[in-house]
């Protein structure tokens, strides 16, 4: 930690006003999502605590409004300051655990694919040309319609695996290209043939001595990717073919919250979607500063 | 030049192959056709019948190339929910997508255009510092949240413009058009704002990036030395060189427009492709998906084709015969 500190990093980190706003709304945000158990004033789920009186209330501040419930509430009384949080929370686990996945399946093909080399890596390469010219929305709501066609009693769980995996499998181009960009470099480094030499095997090579080595450009990557799974799953839950709607995420309530713009009540809507841009908006802005925190040509 | 063509177009046979190919093991694997058609109840000897006179007891490379020979001719079956062909639902939902993405295009261009060009030689100024802050809200705002917010402000709270359905329509033959009524345009304004929003805000910094590379060159400084009226430097001599990547991301940007607005039609309930294939997805509908799929596939190809082929008629230095020049 120590380290870390004193490192290059942390000073460039302390002397960007951009980076460290970015970085205290996304601290809120994930903490509120975290701990939305705790923190939450109500909880949105527990159909004992609702009551239809307290429905469609508008925010604290206008007329009408109650300081029980500080953004006002949707059409069954939930509180939408507590939905936010819970909804925070399944946007941001989809959105990580997918990032997630696709660093690993794009990490490792393009490792593979560059460290191998000949017909395998032109196939992946192939296939990563063929993914990059269509839209990833439209991938993965094509992934996510064959998942709902192959398992179409799916319950919660599966929904979110579907999903999940629909999402990841649209990102991870990106991270096979530059992991076999930067491979093929560091494949003829000295390194790498005095680990051969001394007969270290391929495998070991390629996870022990050249991963740590491309990772760099990865957690970049990682990040600024982090924003976009989050808005992939918002427009797919907003489209109706995201989260099962038992446990509603941020697209979800936006969804909900557009049948009632026309009766007056745009809180419903108008906060969940503030929230899908300040996560989103901060997390981008972290990964810009990320990027040139790490890349030596603008030190 | 004849060699880049042929290899363009090897290629993109080759995408729409495997575009056909993962459309085919849709039907094949997803869903049981003969189930579907016949039941739960069907006898074995019933189910080998049917199963014969659908050609599903070929060869594998036969089946597959039956798949391709019925696509190519438009036929993808029945739709599994609306009981109607593919066909019929596609030629019908077409002219709305495609008159949305052509007036959401034009929009784009159109203020994208000169916007860039603004904010590249008004550079550091307010007004072009306003339009580039303006533009980083355009690209990371998600396009259902533009909508939303467009609904909120014309339809609801000052009422001037609808927010769903296409309005009163022209049949002409079997393209349905929207154009040619005031309650069509009136109907089209805010979707056509919404899809065009991403496409506007990427032209904008695109072209003035490029401007920016443009105007630095030794080229413009001769024009300039040579006493050419700025107005004909930046128009006649720097725009014209930024149009050939603006010409490629517009293209290609065209078929994400299409795509994209399978958003923009959800959000405002328009009648087009995309809503089609929403509720395909949403229904596991598979014969809907596999055509939407070939469809856009076969869009995007020739999109991509079609922008390749431009780049000869724009920027004279690729009709020179060079090897190296393909790319």
């Amino acid at each position: 930690m120590a380290l870390f500190l004193d490192g290059d990093l942390w000073f460039s980190f302390k002397h960007s006003p951009t980076a460290v706003l970015a970085a205290i709304i996304a601290t809120v945000c994930i903490v509120c999502a975290v701990f939305a158990n705790w923190i939450a004033p109500h909880n949105p789920f527990d159909l004992a605590t609702l009551d239809l009186i307290d429905s469609r209330l508008p925010p604290a501040w206008l007329e009408g409004g109650s300081t029980k419930y500080l953004l006002g509430t949707d059409d069954q009384g939930r509180d939408i300051l507590s939905a936010l949080m819970y909804g925070s929370r399944i946007s941001l686990l989809v959105g990580l655990a997918s990032v997630a996945l696709s660093v690993l399946i794009g990490v490792g093909l393009g490792l593979l694919s560059g460290f191998v080399g000949g017909s395998i890596d032109a196939f992946i390469m192939r296939v990563c040309d063929v993914m990059l010219s269509f839209p990833s929305i439209l991938v993965a709501l094509l992934i996510d319609g064959i998942g709902r066609a192959l398992f179409p009693n799916a319950h919660d769980t599966l929904a979110f695996s579907v999903l999940v995996f629909a999402i990841a499998l649209t990102g991870w181009v990106q991270y096979a290209r530059t992991v076999r960009g930067s491979t093929m470099v560091e494949r003829n480094k000295e390194y790498v043939q005095a680990a051969r030499v001394i007969g270290v095997a391929s495998w070991r090579v390629m996870f022990r001595h050249v991963l740590p080595n491309v990772l760099g450009p990865v957690l970049v990557l990682a990040t600024i990717q982090i924003a976009g799974a989050i808005i992939t799953e918002a427009t797919l839950s907003f489209l109706g073919v995201g989260v099962p709607p038992t446990s509603p995420s941020l697209g979800t309530l936006i969804r909900i919250g557009q049948d009632f713009l026309f009766s007056g009540e745009w809180w419903i809507t108008i906060f969940p979607g503030a929230m899908l841009v300040l996560i989103a908006l901060s997390v981008n802005l972290l990964g810009d500063w990320l990027r040139d925190a790490l890349n030596p040509r603008l030190r | 030049m004849l060699a880049f063509i042929i290899r363009r177009l090897v290629q993109a046979v080759i995408v729409m192959l495997t575009v056909a190919f993962i459309a085919f093991m849709l039907f094949q694997y997803v869903g049981d056709p003969v189930t579907n058609l016949l039941g739960q109840d069907a006898t074995p000897e019933q189910r080998a019948q049917l199963r014969a006179d659908l050609g599903l007891d070929a060869p594998f490379p036969i089946q597959f190339a039956r798949f391709v020979g019925n696509a190519v001719r438009g036929e993808f079956g029945l739709s599994l929910r609306q009981g109607r062909t593919v066909s019929s639902l596609i030629v019908e939902r077409f002219p709305a997508t495609v008159e949305l993405a052509m007036v959401a295009a034009v929009i784009a261009l159109a203020a994208g255009i000169p916007m860039g060009v603004y904010a590249a030689l008004r550079r550091g100024r307010f007004g072009s510092q306003l339009l580039m802050m303006v533009s980083l809200l355009g690209v990371s705002l998600p396009t259902f949240l533009i909508g939303i917010l467009l609904i909120l402000f014309f339809a609801v709270v000052l009422n001037i413009l609808p927010s769903f359905g296409r309005g009163e329509t022209v049949a002409l033959g079997s393209w349905t058009t929207g154009w040619l009524t005031v309650d069509g345009w009136r109907h089209l304004v805010l979707p056509a704002i919404t899809l065009s929003v991403f496409q506007l805000a990427l032209i904008m910094r695109l072209v003035r990036a490029e401007m920016l590379e443009v105007l630095r060159t030794d080229y413009i400084k001769f024009a300039r030395a040579r006493g050419i009226t700025d107005r004909s430097v930046y128009f006649g001599h720097a725009l014209k060189n930024t149009l050939v990547p603006v010409i490629t991301i517009t293209g290609l940007q065209l078929g994400a427009l299409i795509a994209f607005a399978i958003i923009t039609e959800t959000v405002f309930q328009w009648p087009g492709m995309g809503l089609l294939f929403i509720q395909a997805v949403q229904f596991a509908d598979i014969p809907v998906m596999a055509a939407y799929l070939c469809l856009i596939a076969l869009i995007f190809v020739l999109i991509n084709l079609f922008v390749d082929l431009l780049y000869f008629a724009v920027d004279p230095r690729l009709r020179v015969e060079r090897p190296a020049a393909a790319h």
